[in-house]
C-alpha cells in the first residue's frame, strides 16, 4: 500500500530509494564509524595529518603492530573503571525497571477502571510531570538530599528515576489497560473476587505485552540516563553514561579520549541488541499514546 | 471502581510522584528565595617594628558556622530573580536609557547570560521542533513505499539515532565534525581553510547542535507518523486516484487531515523535549558559544566552590514557567474538550 507515491513510476521509486539509502546512512554512519574507529590509537581516530589515517590504521600499526587493537576497551575497563560504572548501570537498571513497572501497573490499572474526575485530573498532572526538564527536578533534589545525607548512593538514584519515570509509564499502561476488555474483571469481580484478586488473577495474565513495552522505557531511561545520574551519585557510583563523560575530561584534566570512544560502543551494543529484539514493542509503546488519542 | 480501592491501588505510585516531582517543585521554589551567604570577612591587625597594618581575610571558621546553622543561605526575597545573571532588570533598564540605538539595546540585552541561554533555547526549539515534524513524515511516506519485506532492518537503522542518550549521540556526531576527525577534515579541505573548526565560530556551533536536534528526534516523528499511515483508509485515496489528484495533492488533502491529530501529538512532545536541551551542549563541548536554560542550572550545580543552589532554583523556576506557557494551550484545550464531554 503506498499514499504518495505511485509504484508504477520508475523514476520515483529509484529517487525513493536513494533518498532511504542516503536517509540510512545519515543514520547509522556515525554508530559504525565510531565501532570502527574503536579499534584504533587515538593518532589515527583523531588524526591531525589525515584523516584517512583512520582506515589505513597508520599510527595503529606502528603503535601496536596489527591492524586493529582492543587497547582502548582493556584499558577503559580496568584502569579506567568501567567495569564499575557498567556494574552500576545493571543494579540501577534492574531496581528501576522492576519497580516502576510493579508501581506503574497498579496505578494505571486503577486510573484505566476508574470513572472519577479526578482520574482525569491525575493524568493531567502526570502529563505536567512529564514536561518538567529532569535538571530542575535534580536542582530540588540536591540540596535535601545533602542535608539528609543520602546523596551519592544508589537506592537513592534509583528511588528518583522511579518517580521521574512514573508520569510516563503510567500513560503508556493506561491507554494498554483501556484496552482490556472492561467485561473481564467486571466478571470477576461478580463472582465475589475482591479488586486486588481480580488484578491478581484475571488481569495479571494478560498484561504481559503492555509492560513488556513499558518495561523497555524504563529500561531505556535508566540506562540512558545522564542528567540525574551525573549529579545525584558521587564519583565511585557512577554509571555509564557520566563514567563516559568524565573520560572526556575538563579543561584543567586531560581525559582519555580513546577510553570515552570504546566506552562509547561498549555502552551502545547491548542497547542495539535489546531493541533489535524488541523492536515491536519499542515502536508500539511509543505509538500508543499518539494513535489513541 | 470504589474511592477506597483506587486509593490503595495508587497509593504508591502516587506517593512517589508527589515526593520526588511535586516536591522537588516546591523546594526549587524556596530555594530560589534564599542566596548563598557571603563570607564572613575579619580585620585582622599586624603589627611589626615598621608599624602596623590592617588586612582584611576570610574568616573561614566563622564562614562555615554560619553555613552550618543556615545551610539554606540568607534570604534574599527576589533578589536572586532580579540579579545580573536571572532576569537583570537594572541592567537592562540603564541599557534601554544609555543605548541610542534599539538595535544596541537589544545587543546589550542578548549578552546577559540569561537571555542569551533562553534566545538559544528558542532558537533551537524553533528550528528543530518543525523540521523534525518534516523530516519525520518524509521518512515515514519514503519507507511506506518500500517493500513489506525488507521494512524491518530499515526501521531499525532509521531509530537508532533516538534511542543512543542524547549524550552518547553527540558524542559520536562530535567526533567526526571535529577538525581532527572525518567529516571536520574533509570540510577544511574541501574549503581549502585549515583553521575552519566547529568551535571557531558561533554559528557554525549553532548550526551543528541544531542538526543533531533534527537527527536525533527525527526518528521519533517518523515512528508515529509510520504508525499513523497505517491507519490511513484506502477508499478516500482510490477514489482521488480515479479523480485524477496528483500525489501531492492526495497528501495534502486525504492523509495530513487524517494524521493531524498526530502530528499535534508529536509536535507538543518534541516542544518539550527541545525545550530542555543540555546534553548536546556538553557532547560537543559547545559551552563557550552555546547555552541553554537546562545547562545553565547545570552550571550552577557544579559549581565547584559553592553548589549555587539559589541561582540554579531560579533559572529553574522561570525554565518551568516557560514549560507551563508552552504547555497552557494544550491544557486549555483538554479542559474545554472534558467539559463539553461531560
Amino acid at each position: 500500500m503506498d499514499y504518495g507515491l505511485d509504484t508504477k513510476s520508475t523514476r520515483l521509486k529509484t529517487f525513493n530509494t536513494i533518498f532511504i539509502i542516503t536517509w540510512l546512512l545519515i543514520a547509522c554512519f556515525p554508530f559504525i564509524w565510531t565501532f570502527w574507529g574503536s579499534f584504533k590509537v587515538r593518532a589515527d581516530f583523531f588524526s591531525r595529518s589525515d584523516w584517512w589515517y583512520a582506515i589505513s590504521a597508520f599510527n595503529t600499526l606502528i603503535e601496536t603492530g596489527g591492524k586493529f587493537t582492543t587497547n582502548a576497551y582493556t584499558q577503559a575497563w580496568t584502569e579506567g573503571e568501567f567495569w564499575k560504572a557498567s556494574k552500576n548501570t545493571i543494579i540501577v537498571t534492574v531496581f528501576v525497571v522492576s519497580i516502576s513497572l510493579f508501581l506503574g501497573t497498579l496505578g494505571a490499572y486503577a486510573l484505566s477502571r476508574s470513572t472519577e474526575k479526578y482520574a482525569f485530573w491525575i493524568l493531567m498532572a502526570a502529563l505536567i510531570f512529564r514536561a518538567m526538564p529532569h535538571i530542575t527536578l535534580v536542582s530540588g533534589y540536591l540540596f535535601p538530599f545533602f542535608e539528609l545525607q543520602i546523596w551519592g548512593i544508589l537506592p537513592t538514584t534509583i528511588v528518583v528515576l522511579v518517580a521521574i519515570n512514573q508520569p510516563f509509564t503510567l500513560w503508556l499502561l493506561y491507554s494498554f489497560f483501556k484496552t482490556v476488555p472492561k467485561e473481564l474483571d467486571e466478571s470477576a469481580l461478580i463472582d465475589g473476587c475482591s479488586y486486588f484478586q481480580a488484578f491478581r488473577h484475571i488481569i495479571m495474565p494478560v498484561m504481559w505485552p503492555g509492560v513488556i513495552t513499558a518495561g523497555l522505557f524504563s529500561l531505556m531511561l535508566a540506562y540512558n540516563d545522564f542528567t540525574v545520574t551525573a549529579l545525584l551519585l558521587n564519583q565511585e557510583n557512577h554509571t555509564m553514561v557520566p563514567k563516559i563523560q568524565s573520560y572526556l575530561g575538563t579543561n584543567q584534566h586531560e581525559g582519555n579520549l580513546m577510553w570515552a570512544v570504546s566506552a562509547v560502543v561498549s555502552a551502545t551494543a547491548p542497547l542495539f541488541m535489546l531493541v533489535m529484539f524488541f523492536q515491536r514493542q519499542v515502536i508500539s509503546g511509543l505509538t500508543a499514546g499518539a494513535v489513541k488519542g | 471502581m470504589p474511592n477506597k480501592t483506587f486509593f490503595w491501588f495508587f497509593l504508591p505510585t502516587g506517593l512517589a510522584m508527589i515526593l520526588f516531582i511535586g516536591l522537588p517543585i516546591i523546594s526549587t521554589g524556596i530555594q530560589s528565595f534564599y542566596a548563598q551567604h557571603d563570607q564572613v570577612v575579619k580585620e585582622v591587625k599586624k603589627c611589626d617594628p615598621f608599624g602596623c597594618t590592617v588586612s582584611i581575610v576570610v574568616d573561614n571558621e566563622e564562614t562555615s558556622k554560619i553555613r552550618e546553622e543556615k545551610p539554606l543561605g540568607k534570604f534574599n526575597g527576589f533578589g536572586t530573580y532580579t540579579d545580573r545573571n536571572h532576569l537583570a532588570v537594572e541592567e537592562i533598564k540603564k541599557f534601554w536609557n544609555e543605548t541610542e540605538s534599539f538595535g544596541a539595546f537589544v545587543d546589550q540585552v542578548t549578552n546577559l547570560p540569561f537571555y542569551k541561554a533562553l534566545i538559544f533555547t528558542l532558537t533551537y526549539c524553533l528550528f528543530v521542533t518543525p523540521n523534525v515534524l518534516l523530516l519525520g513524515f518524509i521518512i515515514a511516506l519514503s519507507l511506506n513505499a518500500i517493500a513489506r519485506k525488507i521494512r524491518g532492518p530499515l526501521i531499525f537503522g532509521t531509530i537508532l539515532p533516538m534511542i543512543v542518550t542524547p549524550l552518547v549521540g553527540s558524542l559520536v556526531l562530535f567526533w567526526m565534525i571535529d577538525s581532527q576527525g572525518i567529516i571536520g577534515a574533509n570540510i577544511q579541505n574541501l574549503m581549502n581553510d585549515p583553521y575552519l573548526s566547529l568551535k571557531s565560530s558561533k554559528t557554525l556551533t549553532w548550526i551543528t547542535i541544531i542538526i543533531y536536534g533534527i537527527w536525533h528526534h527525527s526518528p521519533f516523528a517518523f515512528v508515529v507518523f509510520y504508525a499513523a499511515l497505517q491507519t490511513v483508509p484506502q477508499e478516500p485515496i482510490e477514489a482521488a486516484i480515479i479523480d485524477g489528484a496528483s500525489r501531492f495533492q492526495r497528501i495534502k488533502h486525504i492523509v495530513l487531515p487524517h494524521i493531524y491529530p498526530v502530528v499535534t501529538f508529536v509536535a507538543l512532545i518534541s516542544l518539550m523535549d527541545n525545550f530542555r536541551v543540555f546534553e548536546p551542549i556538553i557532547g560537543f563541548s559547545a559551552e563557550g558559544s552555546a547555552q541553554s536554560l537546562s545547562w545553565l542550572i547545570y552550571d550552577n550545580l557544579v559549581n565547584e566552590e559553592v553548589i549555587l543552589f539559589g541561582s540554579a532554583a531560579a533559572t529553574s523556576m522561570m525554565t518551568i514557567i516557560g514549560i507551563a506557557i508552552l504547555l497552557a494551550p494544550v491544557l486549555i484545550r483538554t479542559w474545554k474538550e472534558f467539559k463539553t464531554a461531560r
